[in-house]
């Protein structure tokens, strides 16, 4: 396991050299959650400060965690590795002495990671500090919190794995990364909280992965889920990851077969 | 133009002014419609980033009847309105994104040894006809928009509706080119235009009335997003405007057009003229 650590370091480090990217990241998060608070306290507001178990407090703390884990988690598709597969560079990777998928992933995880620092923490005490928002006062929650956290970075970037693993058979998989980017963030709940969708597209999102990935840990973490419920979560997301990443274990071995790299 | 007087030996000279640029876009055109699957594939995804898009919005109206003072049908035309707008900006003006991977790559610096207008060059350099289909999208929120609403139709309604969607266009276009501008600063921070290109269209979809005053100043006026669908709307449907405005506002959409364009042609001139390229 100690490589996949290091890997994991590695692109935690990497990442801290993009500093202005960072605080950019800040900007643009801000600005939609400010924007995002408008819309949905106003919402809140209108159907007399309940809706579907939030009010202005737990809704808040669901805008201000989901943009804190924007920088996070991987709702755009795109991925290094994607852009290995298309160019054959990936040929290198499959001759070293470490599992490609698994490499790829924690490097991911790592630059992930980073991002909580200057993108995610930030962002959460904008919002405790300007909206006011309701988080859990015992310590259980944030335990949970963190670990559903952790399983939800991990999922985007074993789901993000399986876009980029399509490259295999077609090289060129900007087709499906523009399809991974349009129904993620709306299916993960980025824009509204999934438990106000209709029952059809409540059912339909959590047959993906993608609550899993935002949803999920900001149920967790804003203690809006506790008990057993909140247990449930975190297994479905861990059932989720287990899926997802033997679902890329395989990609990757038949993808193995299938490459073709012209060289000299 | 004496374009009779060029030497014959060069015909590309022959013609007018625009033959350069025509020559280009004409080129992209052919090339997105040649290859098939891929522009089919490129066309649904555009049109399912509308589809989302609209859901997003329609999505908290299965809960209440009306958001700061707007119902669903209302909402609709504001939708319509920006999202119409914004698709169109994006298709002519949406490239202009691409500049921190042009300075990257250096095909920026070829740009500035053409004696051509260097923001027009980038405008022509690409047009992204896969936004047609996000374009319909908007187009057709704002036709049922405008079917659903009791408008009191007459010449005026209709003379609001082409200046909000002509204001509109120039506006969010105005945003790219500004976010053009700041990119020659930030190179690697280019995520933080998005906070007014993409977050602008974001706000510009909603009813202004249910922001505080920070979000008046900066998305109603700075970064005048408001004009683009709300207060337009808020004209056509004789609805109260936020901060007090009166109600014939939405006919200032023009004057916020204007104001977007004069700051974002000096982003866009400090911009060009603080950029040193990389050499090579």
């Amino acid at each position: 396991m100690r490589p996949y650590a290091l890997l994991v370091l590695a692109g935690f480090r990497q990442q801290s050299a993009y500093r202005l990217a960072a605080l950019a990241g800040l900007v643009a998060n801000t600005t939609f959650g400010f924007l995002k608070v408008a819309i949905l306290l106003a919402t809140v507001e209108a159907a007399g400060g309940e809706l579907n178990g939030y009010d202005a407090g737990s809704m808040a703390a669901y805008i201000w965690i989901s943009q804190g884990l924007l920088g996070s988690v991987n709702l755009f598709g795109r991925t290094e590795v994607a852009e290995r597969i298309r160019t054959g560079d990936v040929v290198v990777d499959f001759l070293r002495p470490l599992d490609v998928q698994g490499a790829a992933v924690a490097t991911e995880v790592g630059r992930n990671l980073f991002a909580l620092l200057p993108r995610g923490i930030p962002s959460v005490l904008v919002g405790a500090l300007v909206v006011g928002m309701t988080m859990p006062t015992s310590p259980l929650p944030y335990a949970l919190g963190l670990v559903s956290v952790l399983l939800g970075i991990t999922v985007s970037v074993t789901t993000v794995y399986l876009v980029a693993a399509t490259g295999f058979w077609l090289v060129e998989t900007r087709g499906v990364q523009i399809l991974y980017m349009v129904v993620s963030g709306f299916l993960a709940g980025l824009f509204v909280p999934i438990s106000l969708f209709p029952a059809p597209l409540l059912a339909l999102a959590s047959a993906t992965p993608f609550p899993s990935m935002l949803q999920y840990p900001v149920d967790v973490l804003s203690g809006r889920v506790e008990g057993v419920a909140a247990l449930g979560l975190v297994a479905a997301q861990v059932a989720w990851l287990v899926a997802t990443a033997a679902l890329g274990h395989v990609l990757t071995r038949r993808g193995r077969h299938k490459l073709e790299v012209q060289g000299g | 133009m004496t374009t009779s007087s060029g030497p014959r030996a060069q015909p590309a000279l022959h013609g007018s002014r625009w033959t350069p640029y025509r020559a280009v876009l004409g080129s992209r055109v052919r090339s997105q419609a040649s290859h098939r699957a891929s522009f089919g594939l490129d066309l649904g995804s555009s049109l399912l980033v509308g589809i989302v898009e609209l859901a997003e919005v329609a999505v908290l109206f299965t809960s209440v009847s009306a958001i700061g003072g707007f119902d669903l049908a209302a909402i609709l035309l504001v939708f319509g309105l920006a999202d119409l707008c914004f698709s169109v900006a994006d298709m002519v003006f949406g490239h202009c994104d691409n500049l921190p991977e042009y300075v990257r790559t250096g095909r920026l610096d070829v740009f500035y040894l053409r004696p051509q207008p260097l923001l027009l060059q980038l405008v022509t350099s690409d047009v992204s006809l896969r936004r047609l289909a996000r374009a319909a999208v908007g187009l057709v929120a704002l036709v049922v928009g405008l079917t659903v609403n009791e408008i009191a139709w007459g010449p005026g309604a209709v003379a609001l509706l082409l200046l909000a969607v002509l204001s509109g266009t120039a506006t969010f276009s105005a945003m790219f080119v500004m976010a053009g501008g700041l990119q020659f600063f930030l190179v690697n921070g280019s995520e933080m235009t998005n906070a007014f290109v993409y977050g602008g269209r974001y706000a510009a979809t909603q009813p202004g009335s249910v922001w505080g005053r920070p979000l008046v100043v900066v998305f109603g006026f700075f970064f005048p997003m408001a004009f683009t669908a709300y207060l337009p709307v808020v004209t056509l449907l004789d609805l109260p405007a936020f901060a007090g405005l009166p109600g014939w506002v939405g006919w200032a959409a023009p004057v916020a057009a204007v104001w977007a364009w004069l700051a974002a042609l000096l982003a866009w001139r400090t911009g060009v003229r603080h950029y040193q390229g990389a050499g090579g």
